[in-house]
């Protein structure tokens, strides 16, 4: 594995830190004040609870506190596709493939197929297309895998 | 911008004012006593009618949930594998709903076999705090495809290409 960056080292967390954590992956009610609702089902103080959620993002403990989006359910389409490129060629290829700006995330993976990409784009029938360009941009053939059904998505890890 | 509604798989209309609420939160949800009420006040409307909002989008599944989502490497998880298997079709929707509620699995998903290159029809990933972890979940997994198993593979990221965020245009 690659060496990993500072903000991705392991910390400790208090007690309460991680009850708020296994709390708030579960999600936060639709009301007029929920950080006070979550805060007296937890036993501590809105601002306690406002000041720890703060500090947990400030640190990067948490990436992010908020609405977690449905992507496809935005209206637009989204496609996990792999290739499998020769090591000799592969910066190149994946600086091709990084520049559409379709593509969202692009991750290399130890694997004969070592590249794998996640193509978003506004309309659902624009993946097609963003599969095309980057076939011929590149010369290499795209594995598109869109998915067929989800079963789960989410992180929910007890700490 | 156009007020114009796209409709999405969930057949919710998406409208000008649901886009605003989700480009004002994209980054996160407002961290003061009465967060809905700061996003009415940024975009001139009631704070009922944006809980309103939110609550018609959780229904219908556009948003999952108002949640946190911890930065795995932080909490002690840096083994994070894409395990992928070749099950029979029959039997995917099954096995990939006892599998996606597995603790330690965190995306799973059908996903088209590309026949002979790529055999592999399920896909979940699964995170552990190290490779010792991850194999352990693995066999678990296996144990519970058992004779459906025809195979599988588990591919780990070795660099971070590109990371965007959720794009909005317009």
């Amino acid at each position: 594995m690659h060496a990993m960056p500072v903000e991705t080292a392991p910390v400790e967390l208090d007690a309460i830190d991680r009850r708020i954590i296994n709390r708030l992956q579960d999600g936060m009610p639709v009301c007029d004040e929920p950080y006070l609702h979550i805060a007296n089902e937890l036993a501590i103080s809105e601002a306690d609870l406002l000041q720890r959620l703060q500090a947990m993002l400030d640190n990067k403990i948490l990436s992010r506190f908020g609405p977690m989006f449905h992507a496809e359910r935005l209206g637009g389409g989204l496609a996990l596709a792999a290739m499998r490129i020769p090591e000799e060629e592969f910066d190149q290829i994946a600086a091709q493939v990084n520049q559409l700006p379709e593509i969202a995330h692009n991750y290399e993976r130890n694997h004969e197929f070592n590249m794998w990409f996640v193509i978003a784009t506004e309309q659902l029938d624009d993946i097609n297309a963003v599969v095309s360009r980057i076939e011929n941009l590149t010369g290499f053939p795209v594995y598109n895998m869109p998915k067929i059904e989800e079963y789960y998505v989410g992180l929910r890890f007890p700490v | 911008m156009s007020d114009y509604a796209s409709r999405s798989e969930s057949g919710y209309q998406l409208g000008a004012m649901d886009r605003k609420l989700i480009k004002l939160t994209q980054s996160g949800l407002p961290l003061v006593s009465k967060p809905y009420h700061a996003l009415a006040e940024q975009l001139g409307i009631s704070a009922d009618e944006v809980q309103a909002r939110f609550r018609r989008m959780l229904d219908y599944g556009v948003i999952r949930r108002i949640a946190a989502v911890p930065n795995h490497y932080r909490l002690g998880f840096r083994a994070n594998g894409m395990t992928v298997w070749n099950v029979p079709d029959e039997r995917v929707s099954e096995l990939g709903a006892q599998i996606g509620d597995l603790e330690f699995v965190s995306h799973c998903y059908h996903r088209p076999r590309h026949l002979p290159d790529w055999p592999y029809n399920l896909f979940a990933m699964v995170h552990g705090g190290n490779p010792e972890d991850v194999q352990d979940h693995i066999q678990a997994i296996a144990d519970l495809i058992g004779e459906d198993n025809h195979g599988s593979d588990v591919l780990y990221s070795t660099r971070i290409l590109k990371k965007t965020g959720l794009r909005l245009t317009n």
